[in-house]
C-alpha cells in the first residue's frame, strides 16, 4: 500500500516537473492561516480629492476618490492591511510573475502593492498626463522617474524587505505603498478585511499584519499538518 | 535697396502698433476692483513705449528711405563730440523712461500690494507646493489651527501640517484644492510655500504674488465677476511647473455659503 502511494506521489513529481505544480518546493503545505483585521474606536474621516487641475484624470470618477490611509469597510474591517508570515518561514522561493502597479485616474492601484524581494514589478502609466513615481525608499536604492502618457511600463525589483511610501512628484495627492517582503506567503486584505495565507507547512510562525498608519502586530501560530487556525488582528482607531 | 528696407520697416512697424490699437489681442476681461488701476497702467505703458516704438522705427524707415541712392563717398556726419557723449545721450534718454515708467507703475502696485487688506476681509491660507495650491478656511470656529511644517502628510490629505489630535482649532478647517470665494466680497489671502518659490497669478484679477517659503506674505483682492478663472503659477519651480494650476470659483453669497456648509460637512 504505501509503496503504491509512493509510486503515485513519484509519477505526479514527474508529470509536474514541467513546472505545473512542483513536490520539489521546499515550502509546499496544506495548512493556512485565515483570519480578518478590523479596528476599535474611530477611523479618521477620509478627504475628498480635488484633481480640478487634472481634467484628464477628473472625469475618470464620477464621484470624487478620497484618501486611503485608513480604508474601512462595513463591520469595522480594515483595507489594505499586509499579513504575512515575518517568522517560521522555511525562506523564499522563487518568485515567478510579475506584479502590477498602475497610475490611473491620478490614483495608484492598487494602493498597497504587496510584493517578493527580487519579484519582477511593472509601473503603467495608464492616464493622457505625465506622472513622476517617486518611492521614498530608505534601505534600497531610491529613485524617481517620469512617465509621461503612453510611455512604456517602468520594469523594476527591490532587493531587500521594506516598507516603502510610494508617490507622484507631479500629483501631491497621489500616494500608495510597496511592500516587499522575504516570504512567498503574504496577503492583503480587502474591503472584507479578510486574509488568507496558504501552502504552510506544519510550523510554528510568527504572523504579522501591517497597516500603513497603525504600524505592525504580530501574533504567534503554531500549525500541524493540513491544519486552518483562524487569528484575527485588531487595530486601535484614533479620529485625528 | 534702401528704400526697399525702409518700406519693409515701415510696414512692420505699423501693422504691429495696429494690432495694439485695434485690440486685437487684448486683455482678459477683469474681474477685480483693483484691475482698473492696472490696465490704466498698463495702457499708458503701452502707449508710451508705443509712441516711441513708432517713432523710432518711422524715423529709421524716413533715414534709409532718405539715403538711400546716396555716393558712400560722401562724408559721414558723427555726433557731436563722437561716440562716448552719444552712448551718454542714449542712456539717459532710455534710463528716464524706464525711470519714469518705474516710479509711476509702482506707485499702481504700492496702492494695491502694500495697502492692507479691508477690515472684515474673507481670510484663506494658501499653500503651494510642488505642483499644486491647497486652500484652507478656518471653518465654523472662524479660527486656523496652527501648522507644523513636520505633519505635513500629502498622503492623507494633511497639506498644512494641522495636529487636529492636539489642536481643536485644527479639527474643523477646512481643506480644499480650489479657491472659492463670494462675489464683491474682499478676500485676504496669505501666501506659504511648501518647498520652492510658486507664484499665484490670475489674469483676470490682475493680481499676481510670489510665493516665498519661509515667509508668510499677505495679498488681497475683490472679485467682481462670478464665474470659473484659472490659478496659474508663473514661477518655474520644476519638473511639474507646466501643470501646477489651480481655479478660482467667484460664487454668489448664497452659492458660497452652501459650497462652505457642503465642505464643512465632509
Amino acid at each position: 500500500m504505501q509503496r503504491k502511494i509512493f509510486m503515485l506521489l513519484a509519477v505526479a513529481a514527474l508529470v509536474s516537473s514541467n513546472g505545473v505544480i512542483s513536490f520539489a518546493m521546499p515550502a509546499a503545505g496544506s495548512g493556512a492561516i485565515t483570519g480578518k483585521v478590523t479596528y476599535t474606536g474611530t477611523p479618521p474621516k477620509m478627504k475628498p480629492i480635488d484633481m480640478s487641475k487634472e481634467p484628464s484624470c477628473a472625469k475618470q470618477h464620477a464621484t470624487p476618490v478620497s484618501t486611503e490611509n485608513v480604508a474601512t469597510g462595513p463591520g469595522n474591517t480594515l483595507e489594505f492591511v499586509v499579513v504575512y508570515i515575518s517568522a517560521g518561514d522555511t525562506g523564499p522561493s522563487e518568485p515567478t510573475a510579475a506584479v502590477r502597479y498602475d497610475q490611473k485616474g491620478c490614483q495608484y492601484l492598487p494602493h498597497v502593492l504587496p510584493m517578493q524581494v527580487g519579484q519582477q514589478l511593472q509601473i503603467f502609466n495608464d492616464d493622457q498626463t505625465s506622472h513622476n513615481i517617486h518611492p521614498l525608499a530608505k534601505v534600497n536604492q531610491e529613485w524617481n522617474k517620469s512617465q509621461p502618457a503612453g510611455s512604456p511600463p517602468i520594469d523594476t525589483k527591490y532587493d531587500k524587505p521594506e516598507f516603502i511610501p510610494v508617490k507622484c512628484n507631479i500629483h501631491p495627492w497621489m500616494h500608495g505603498y510597496f511592500v516587499v517582503l522575504n516570504t512567498t506567503h503574504y496577503s492583503i486584505t480587502g474591503p472584507d478585511g479578510a486574509f488568507s495565507l496558504k501552502g504552510l507547512p506544519a510550523g510554528k510562525y510568527t504572523v504579522t499584519a501591517w497597516q500603513e498608519q497603525y504600524g505592525t502586530q504580530t501574533q504567534d501560530v503554531t500549525i500541524g499538518a493540513g491544519e486552518t487556525k483562524a487569528i484575527d488582528f485588531t487595530f486601535k482607531a484614533l479620529p485625528y | 535697396m534702401g528704400k526697399l528696407f525702409a518700406i519693409v520697416v515701415t510696414v512692420i512697424a505699423l501693422v504691429s502698433a495696429a494690432f495694439f490699437a485695434m485690440h486685437t489681442w487684448w486683455l482678459p476681461v477683469d474681474i477685480s476692483t483693483t484691475g482698473p488701476a492696472v490696465d490704466h497702467q498698463l495702457t499708458e505703458t503701452l502707449i508710451g513705449t508705443g509712441v516711441l516704438f513708432l517713432a523710432g522705427q518711422l524715423l529709421l524707415g524716413a533715414f534709409a528711405w532718405g539715403s538711400s541712392g546716396r555716393s558712400s563717398d560722401r562724408k559721414t556726419k558723427v555726433f557731436p563730440g563722437g561716440a562716448a557723449p552719444l552712448v551718454v545721450a542714449a542712456i539717459l534718454v532710455v534710463g528716464v523712461e524706464i525711470f519714469t515708467l518705474t516710479f509711476v507703475g509702482s506707485k499702481v502696485w504700492g496702492a494695491i500690494y502694500l495697502a492692507p487688506a479691508e477690515a472684515g476681509s474673507l481670510q484663506i491660507d494658501v499653500q503651494a507646493e510642488q505642483f499644486a495650491f491647497y486652500f484652507r478656511y478656518p471653518g465654523p470656529d472662524g479660527k486656523f489651527g496652527a501648522v507644523h511644517p513636520d505633519k505635513i502628510d500629502d498622503g492623507s490629505g494633511n497639506y498644512f501640517g494641522l495636529d487636529p489630535a492636539n489642536d481643536v482649532a485644527a479639527r474643523d478647517d477646512v481643506v480644499v484644492g480650489s479657491l472659492v470665494v463670494p462675489v464683491n466680497q474682499p478676500v485676504a489671502l496669505m501666501l506659504h510655500s511648501k518647498d520652492v518659490g510658486h507664484s499665484f497669478y490670475v489674469r483676470e484679477l490682475r493680481v499676481q504674488q510670489d510665493f516665498v517659503p519661509g515667509l508668510d506674505i499677505p495679498l488681497h483682492f475683490t472679485a467682481t465677476q462670478t464665474g470659473k478663472f484659472e490659478i496659474v503659477c508663473t514661477q518655474l519651480c520644476g519638473l511639474g511647473h507646466y501643470n501646477m494650476k489651480a481655479y478660482l470659483q467667484v460664487m454668489t453669497p448664497g452659492d458660497y455659503t452652501q459650497w462652505l456648509k457642503a465642505q464643512e460637512s465632509q
